[in-house]
């Protein structure tokens, strides 16, 4: 690592919001309170599909306390249009905020609000609902099978509407459709379609979007990178029908696999394999070529879990209307892009909206645009007349709080006996919950490209509608999926082959602008601004002690074993074409303006401190204003898919480049000379006519007006920005402007994960002795919250790998574990014993920081490197799905090493 | 009427100040009563609104329920005394270290600061669909939900198995057998003992009921004899996670050796079954042999003779069977 000369970026530094976190003084959503503020509870649905046929509140609003009572009859006209006779909306087959067809057992059916949460409470039980039950299905290979119920009404996946499917087994079909980005998953505005994961790279390849930068699409279109019905100011949306010339919706159809496909699985063990959803099927290269070149051939199943997101705040929200504008108190990943999703929501303009959210505790992916939830309180405030908090409980969470898609895998990967993978042929399907069309399938595809590199590879895919609660993408969507199905093969064949595990993983890595996924344009496949996993590796092998422990692994002593094994993994790290905003102050002080949420990553803050180390401002004279959209906040980019740290360090440079251009004219101007012999630094500028300081700067900038402070604004920046730089104008010298540096390739961050596990050959307990990091994602902008980012994400990954998972009694439909020492999510005891961290520290050259984010690759480094750890201490066919819980192992060890788990069936 | 969970509901509650003035409130309220004691389970059923009552005694304000007292070389513990009071009291480390060493695997630390060890041996079993408030034999209905050919049930039952699956949920139960300790149970009628191993039910017996509590019945303290202080102890815990999990399966002995002979052994084991089993048979065919790796593997298929695996839970046979063998045996290390 280079010696950072620095002052700010790359140094450690307390965040100001980090006092009022550690003392309780911070206010989360749950801990407003304002005069008159009722209370309210929710009736969730008792079955995991079903019709309601009447409801009765007579009984309940006689109560005394009980003032409001809201149910899907209520919900705002944005919400409305034709219906396709089951109470689903033509145009809209998504979640919706209160429903009258709940697809999920714990679907919020009505909501009451009362003088307090007790007499809301018992007002439901005096509520009387009348429910037709429908058929529905909790595992996605089941709603495959034919003639099997389906978790919707009108189908069991999404089609793209007007799109034919394509024939039979033409996989070009498929791959046109996808790029004509009507595939579902693509990153098309309408909810159906949107979903957060749509925002990667993983996801955007998959549809076919160009190699060109995708910051203008997804700055242009806030809905895209939105997850659930997100779609932001999409105002077609809320017209109720596409906006001219966007593609055409998804909608939701049949499609069902052959008894064959079923029977030939049946006689191999493997997960059937059939029809994928159209535009879900892409080639590169000729993979049956690949085969042929191939020394060894491994093909596997592999099963991952839909897991809770649990963010230990849940999704709490309070509201009330003042002056005709809607103030939500909400808990949210990002800031300024939760405006057009509760605008959207609510069916009210984004400028009718006042969102309050300083503090979040954590997200993962589930809160990005806030929660359709968030819409509740709001709407029932209106028809009461009168603030509502709406509290959510841990249970409700579970329901409500959003999960990982759950990934049904099957996989063919042929190695030469030099260890380089020739080709991959691999089938991904999703577990989709009932609504909007989840990405995590197509994600897999993308991320097994990217991290093993195959010459030739064929992905085919669909995601398939299941009446459990709703998916969102959750922290490294499919990409950990992806790791952990190639994982395990890569381990297997390193051991087959007689390779060094560290090496196999170097010999099909990615580097430089490594190419990816389906080809894209003129028969190329997109490619990465950069990549440094082979350093990584290496760097790894040295932190992490990778031979010494090597020679050890698989040794037994006594009733112990211990086993090592190591793991890449790559994640989108970053969009472009957000703005930044600032004003220097005549006090000397400098005033950022944050749109980012702060959901415990410090982005929110440490972006910023790239513009004060450009402008010189010391960082003690700074402020950031973030968390309150009243508080004139700049476009920003969602604090989701590892975008933020890139794309806003991108934006404040440009912003601060901005600000020295206008500094430099205001001292020639005031000192003499010409700008360009100024320079600004150590809180002055300074040249031939000698120096200003930056509140003297701040001080001319007001008497100058113009664009100096605010008066006139750069052309090209968002509305929303123009809107909060005119409320700032004339308070100080501006900085502000849009990210228009170029990209060459799409932004990927990288980790590589090393683990150590113990094993106890009698009981199937393990624990995680050792775990190392790297992380290649670029210049590190804030030291300390980068490795907590990183040790937190392998946490998550490490937590499917171990222990944690939804369980479903497949009969009646319903979740056995909805609370945490149920769904066992790891706890502080179950991280490794040690856990060490590095970061290459290498820039990124197509970003002018250098800085990529870091949120998601940690994920599927520490999923795959804890079960590769595994394979090594009790062997290679012990497990093929996650959590490997120690009943996993100790039956296997009990069956000569072969795995005895159930192969497919989900959520168990 | 519809169903909301995590509320809790309205009730009458009542903070005694003596054992006497608890039991006349559970006479005058019979039927319609829940003793409180750290709330850790009451608190579940009550907020889900799944067992209601419009009465609750609170047991937090009788002094003379709570505390370790020294008696006859033994100890008697109150039975509202928390689980963290047990793991840090200098006897019960000392003379009777698997009980520290099973109360400190409870729950969590949090957890351990409010719960009490009457109520972690009389708590109800923690099987989900029961929890989840079906209707199943141990709610008084006419079927078992976990024992169905779809039911998940990693966690249930492998032995004595009748109509319910359900298992108990207890760690400080298979050491307090293990201990050979006595349960008081008073009520306004006088006081009953009961040995620690008879405390408990299984469904043959009564389907609706984990303990021998009645109505108007109060379990006062835990009484531990001399006989095995200082004995050699192993106590062991399998579980998903390595805190805040309920046991797969768990093991709990006391023996004493006359040189490497097994003299006297006692060994429980819980979460296999309804109710925490004390393993008879071991024990017999254990006495008088030497402690080696053959008479411990030789106990533990001795331990499984019998388990029956339902979908999930087949793993649970080969746990028992090398926990037992472990317990016996002396130390986690094999000797192969």
């Amino acid at each position: 690592m280079a010696e950072n000369t620095n002052k700010l970026i790359g140094q450690n530094y307390t965040t100001p919001d980090i006092v009022a976190k550690v003392t309780g003084k911070a206010k989360y959503a749950e801990d407003y309170r304002v005069d008159g503020m009722l209370w309210t509870k929710l009736m969730l649905s008792p079955m995991p599909h079903a019709r309601v046929k009447n409801i009765d509140v007579s009984a309940a609003l006689a109560m005394p306390g009980v003032k409001a009572i809201i149910t899907a009859d209520d919900l705002p006209e944005a919400q409305g249009g034709g219906t396709l006779g089951e109470g689903v909306q033509a145009s809209n087959q998504g979640e919706k905020i209160l429903t009258k067809e709940p697809a999920y057992e714990g679907e919020p059916i009505l909501a009451v609000a009362a003088v307090d949460e007790l007499t809301a409470a018992e007002a439901i039980e005096k509520i009387v609902v009348e429910y037709e039950p429908l058929p529905f299905v909790v595992d996605p290979i089941e709603g495959l099978r034919p003639g099997s119920p389906n978790a919707r009404l009108q189908g069991n996946t999404w089609f793209a509407r007007q799109a034919a499917p394509p024939p039979a087994g033409a996989a070009a079909g498929g791959a046109a459709a996808g790029a004509a980005g009507t595939a579902p998953g693509a990153a098309a505005p309408p909810p159906g379609a949107a979903v957060a994961g749509a925002a990667t790279p993983q996801q955007g390849a998959a549809a076919g979007a160009s190699n060109a930068p995708q910051g203008g699409t997804r700055g242009a279109g806030p809905a895209a990178a939105g997850s659930a019905p997100a779609a932001g100011a999409a105002a077609g949306a809320r017209a109720g029908g596409p906006p001219a010339g966007a593609p055409p919706r998804p909608e939701i159809q049949e499609l069902k696999w052959e008894q064959a496909d079923f029977d030939e699985a049946a006689k191999t063990g493997h997960m059937p394999t059939g029809k994928p959803a159209p535009g879900s099927e892409w080639t590169f290269g000729n993979p049956e070529e690949g085969f042929k070149q191939a020394d060894l051939i491994l093909e596997e199943t592999f099963v991952s879990q839909s897991t809770g997101h649990q963010p230990l705040e849940t999704r709490s929200a309070m509201a009330y209307w003042q002056n005709g504008k809607l103030f939500l108190y909400g808990s949210t990943q990002s800031t300024v892009q939760t405006i057009g999703s509760v605008a959207r929501w609510v069916g009210i303009k984004p400028t009718e909206l006042v969102l309050v959210s300083e503090y979040t505790g954590g997200g993962f992916g589930s809160k990005i645009p806030g929660a359709i939830s968030m819409a509740i309180p709001a709407l029932l405030s209106k028809k009461a007349q009168a603030p509502v908090m709406m509290r959510i409980s841990r249970e409700e969470e579970h329901y409500i709080g959003r999960a990982r898609s759950g990934i049904h895998s099957r996989v063919k990967v042929g190695f030469r006996k030099d260890g380089k993978i020739t080709a991959i042929d691999l089938y991904a399907v999703g577990d989709n919950g009932p609504y909007e069309a989840q990405g995590d399938y197509r994600s897999v595809g993308n991320t097994v490209s990217l991290c093993y590199q195959p010459a030739h590879m064929r992905f085919r895919g669909i995601t398939v509608l299941t009446n459990t609660p709703p998916r969102t993408s959750q922290r490294a969507p499919g990409g950990m999926q992806g790791n952990g199905l190639m994982e395990p093969v890569m381990a297997k064949a390193a051991r087959k082959l007689g390779i060094d595990e560290v090496e196999i993983h170097k010999i099909n890595a990615p580097h430089g602008k490594a190419p990816f996924g389906p080809a894209v344009a003129r028969g190329r496949q997109a490619y990465v601004t950069s990549c440094f996993i082979p350093e990584a590796l290496d760097k790894g092998r040295e932190l992490f002690n990778w031979d010494e422990k090597k020679a050890r692994s698989g040794k037994r002593v006594g009733t112990k074993v211990r086993g090592c094994g190591v793991a890449v993994s790559a994640y989108s790290g970053g969009s472009t074409g957000f703005d930044g905003l600032f004003v220097i102050k005549p006090d000397g002080r400098v005033q950022f303006q944050s749109g980012i949420g702060n959901h415990g990553t410090h982005s929110v803050i440490d972006v910023h401190r790239v513009a004060a180390e450009m402008i010189g401002a010391d960082w003690s004279l700074c402020d950031v204003v973030w968390g309150d959209t009243s508080k004139n906040l700049p476009w920003t980019s969602i604090s989701a898919g590892s975008q933020t740290t890139h794309a806003m360090t991108r934006a404040a440079h440009a912003a601060a480049t901005d600000a020295i251009a206008k500094l430099q004219e205001i001292a020639a101007k005031m000192k003499g000379g010409n700008p360009a012999a100024y320079k600004v630094g150590g809180g002055k500028v300074s040249g031939p006519g000698g120096s200003i300081t930056l509140a003297q700067a701040a001080q001319k900038a007001i008497e100058l007006g113009g664009k100096y402070d605010g008066h006139e604004l750069p052309t090209d920046i968002n509305g929303l920005t123009k809107a909060s730089a005119a409320k700032l104008a004339g308070m100080g010298l501006m900085g502000v402007a849009k990210d228009n540096y170029p990209r060459d390739g799409q932004t990927q961050s990288y980790a590589v994960g090393f683990a150590e596990v113990e094993v106890d050959v009698e009981t199937g307990k393990y624990s995680i002795v050792d775990f190392t990091l790297i992380a290649d994602v670029g210049i590190v902008v804030n030291p300390r919250s980068l490795q907590g980012q990183a040790f937190g994400g392998a946490m998550l990954g490490i937590g499917h790998a171990i222990s944690q998972k939804w369980v479903y009694d497949q009969h009646y439909g319903v979740p056995l574990a909805k609370r945490f020492h149920y769904n066992r999510p790891p706890t502080i005891l179950d991280k490794p014993v040690e856990m060490k961290f590095a970061a290459l520290n290498i820039p990124d050259p197509e970003t002018p920081v250098g800085a990529r984010g870091i949120g998601e690759p940690p994920v599927g480094a520490g999923y795959g490197a804890v079960m590769n750890a595994l394979a090594a201490a009790v062997g290679d066919e012990v497990f093929r799905r996650t959590p490997v819980t120690p009943d996993v192992i100790l039956m296997a060890l009990e069956h000569g090493g072969q795995r005895q788990h159930e192969a497919l069936t989900a959520h168990i | 009427m519809a169903v909301i969970r995590d509320m809790m509901p309205v009730f009458e509650l009542f903070q005694p100040a003596s054992i006497d003035e608890a039991l006349n409130l559970l006479d005058a309220h019979r039927g319609d009563v829940w003793v409180l004691g750290g709330g850790m389970d009451s608190f579940d059923w009550l907020k889900d609104r799944t067992k209601r009552v419009s009465t609750v005694v609170d047991l937090s304000q009788v002094g003379e329920l709570r505390g370790i007292k020294e008696a006859n070389g033994g100890l008697e513990i109150g039975a509202t005394t928390t689980l963290t009071e047990v793991v840090h009291h200098p006897v019960v480390r000392e003379k009777f270290r698997i009980l520290a060493e099973a109360a400190e695997m409870v729950a969590s630390p949090q957890i351990r600061n409010q719960a009490t060890l009457g109520g972690n041996v009389s708590q109800d079993t923690r099987c989900w669909y029961y929890r989840s408030g079906w209707s199943c034999y141990r709610a008084g209905g006419n079927i078992c939900y976990a024992d169905t050919p779809t039911a998940i049930n990693r966690e249930h039952a492998i032995l004595q198995q009748d109509r319910c699956v359900a298992v108990s949920p207890s760690d400080t139960a298979p050491a307090l057998i293990a201990l050979d300790a006595e349960f008081v149970i008073r009520s306004t009628g006088g006081e009953r003992v009961v040995k620690a191993e008879e405390y408990f039910l299984g469904p043959q017996i009564d389907i609706t009921h984990m303990t021998v509590l009645r109505p108007g019945e109060l379990l006062t303290a835990i009484r531990i004899p001399a006989t095995w202080a200082n004995a050699q102890f192993y106590w062991e815990k399998v579980r998903d996670r390595n805190v805040w999990d309920f046991p797969l399966v768990n093991v709990a002995s006391a023996m004493k050796l006359s040189g490497t002979t097994i003299s006297d052994v006692r060994i429980a084991v819980g979460a296999v079954a309804a109710r925490p089993l004390r393993l008879t048979a071991v024990e017999a065919a254990t006495k008088g042999k030497p402690r080696t790796e053959e008479t411990a593997s030789a106990a533990g298929e001795l331990a499984i003779q019998g388990a029956t695996p339902l979908r999930y839970n087949a793993y649970k046979i080969p746990l028992m069977r090398n926990l037992v063998k472990r317990a016996i045996r002396g130390n986690a290390q094999a000797t192969t």
